[in-house]
């Protein structure tokens, strides 16, 4: 009889979560924004995705060998990294590329601290941004998505785009396999720096929600992303803060532009639908190995996020910012982190 | 470690290998990120940082009798920078490109831990032939660990070795260019920090 009674110290009862359950969950909310980019990029986003994922999975397995460490493939959260990784790459990168992208992320982005829960940076992050630094046009190659066909092209609106509408007269030849074009964001660059009208960016608002324009693989469709990260807020694997601090302050900065000039800066609609915000706000800032852990942090760093992204996307000379924004700010999370002190419960406040 | 107790052989295999300077004792780093984007320019900085080093060990050496405990440091300084000028100057003047290519890096020799270090360590406290003997051995382990970053970091960042294309890397290869950006040097130093101590310790424990 007392052999079936167990000892051992508290706690008792333990909360449903477990590192496998939050990244099973991170995947399950990725996936209308996987369905929208395979819907619009076809095989290459398929692939892309599949690569991205069995090379992070298997570069962990083989950091752990080589370290001669317990296995850690279980918890999920290689194949998180790849997943979100390919989600921010653009489709027309080549595998080799991506393959590389997703070793550098896993074995210098997180094995080398020490794995899950000792990086610093944000894995997928680190991947990404070698690949941008390493191979600047293969990562800035922005394919137009598969459907886009006649429906779009051949309306008036995209016509007034010299680029692609130059593009669009060739003949539907079989060697025309892919039709590249600028992005929401970069229609805006050229907008502040007075090269194109800011209509042009404006007037594609709603086809970035739908995910009717260029971009990462993930990030085009607004719509399905915001799907997937209601879903997480429901299931409260994140919380509120963090995307809405991003979102938030985004919009503010977006909007702060917008209203004093609204003939160089883009809509802030456009900046929020347009572009990685999204994917950034829900998926890779709420990483939460390497943001704050109390909630004023979280929205001291969400704010940064926002700010610097908008900042890079309205000054700066790139026309993408969440990737260097969510990047620095992963460095400042230690410090975060000290300023936001919690005291515990029923313990001598500071002062 | 006083007087001639180690052979020459010792001393050539402890600066090229046991106690090589950039990856055993960590000295030396800012030069060894700074110049390894392209062979060339480090093949140069490797000579003339050995020269350098040997000449400074040297003449270290033979004035340790005379140098006053005190203010040693400064002497060696003094030494040290002479020999720097010498090279700048002749630099300068034979290979002005080459001065213009490595900048300020050529000046700032002086400052390479690796000199200082075996000045104090090693030459002042032993006859001249065997602190030649080191100066010339760190120097070269030195240039050792250069060379192996210098290497990769050109081809793979551009798919040249020395300036010459190499076949394969210049045509299918798409260059990495973060290779000959600064972070490339700091990936390249840590791996090869971790190979060459990797081979130590497997030695060492057999």
């Amino acid at each position: 009889m007392l052999s079936r009674i167990k000892v051992g110290p508290a706690p008792h009862i333990k909360a449903a979560y477990s590192t496998r359950r939050i990244m099973l969950d991170v995947m399950i909310a990725l996936v209308p924004a996987i369905a929208m980019s395979v819907v619009y990029f076809r095989v290459r986003a398929a692939v892309l995705i599949t690569v991205c994922v069995l090379a992070c999975a298997a570069t962990e397995w083989l950091c752990n060998r080589i370290r001669r460490r317990p296995d850690s493939l279980h918890d999920g959260s290689a194949m998180l990294t790849g997943l979100i990784l390919a989600l921010s790459l653009p489709p027309a990168l080549p595998v080799w590329a991506a393959v590389l992208g997703s070793a550098f992320a896993i074995a210098i982005g997180k094995m080398v601290f020490g794995g899950l829960g000792s990086n610093i940076f944000n894995p997928a992050m680190a991947g990404r941004l070698f690949l941008t630094a390493s191979f600047g046009t293969l990562m800035t190659t922005w394919t137009v998505p598969g459907t886009l066909g006649p429906v779009q092209t051949g309306s008036d609106q995209m016509a007034q785009m010299p680029a692609v509408a130059a593009a669009n007269t060739l003949p539907n030849s079989p060697e025309l396999q892919a039709v590249t074009q600028a992005t929401p964001l970069a229609w805006s660059k050229e907008a502040i720096k007075g090269k194109s009208p800011v209509d042009t960016a404006n007037r594609m608002i709603r086809p970035a929600l739908v995910g009717q324009v260029g971009g990462c693989l993930g990030e085009t469709s607004a719509l399905a992303l915001l799907v997937g990260g209601v879903y997480l807020l429901i299931r409260r694997t994140i919380t509120f803060h963090i995307p809405l601090a991003v979102l938030g302050s985004a919009l503010l900065c977006a909007a702060i532009g917008w209203l004093l000039k609204p003939e160089a800066y883009a809509s802030p609609l456009l900046h929020l639908a347009g572009g990685g915000l999204l994917l950034g706000a829900f998926f890779i800032a709420t990483d939460p190995v390497t943001a704050p852990l109390s909630h004023r942090g979280m929205v001291l760093f969400g704010v940064g996020v926002g700010v610097l992204t908008m900042l890079i996307r309205m000054v700066g000379e790139y026309p993408e910012g969440v990737m260097f924004a969510v990047f620095l700010m992963n460095a400042v999370t230690p410090l975060i982190d000290r300023l936001c002190r919690v005291t515990p419960f029923g313990g001598v406040p500071r002062g | 470690m006083n007087g001639t107790s180690k052979t020459s052989r010792a001393i050539l295999l402890d600066g090229l290998w046991h106690d090589n300077p950039v990856f055993r004792q960590i000295l030396g780093i800012c030069s060894t990120l700074a110049v390894t984007n392209q062979v060339l320019n480090t093949t140069v900085m490797c000579v003339s940082l050995t020269l350098v080093t040997a000449a400074s060990c040297l003449t270290v050496s033979l004035l340790r009798h005379w140098t006053p405990r005190n203010i040693r440091m400064m002497v060696q300084t003094l030494i040290i920078a002479s020999y720097v000028i010498v090279v700048d100057i002749l630099l300068k003047a034979y290979w002005p490109e080459m001065s213009r290519n490595l900048g300020p890096y050529v000046g700032l020799i002086i400052t390479n831990c690796i000199i200082m270090g075996r000045c104090e360590a090693f030459a002042g406290s032993n006859r001249p032939l065997p602190s030649l003997l080191d100066g010339l051995a760190c120097g070269l382990g030195y240039s050792l660990v250069l060379l192996v970053i210098a290497v990769p970091r050109e081809l793979m960042g551009m798919g040249t070795i020395l300036g010459y294309p190499v076949p394969y890397f210049v045509d299918i290869w798409d260059p990495w260019v973060i290779m000959v950006m600064p972070p490339g040097a700091f990936f390249t130093l840590a791996c090869v920090i971790w190979l060459a101590r990797g081979l130590q310790a497997r030695k060492e424990s057999t």
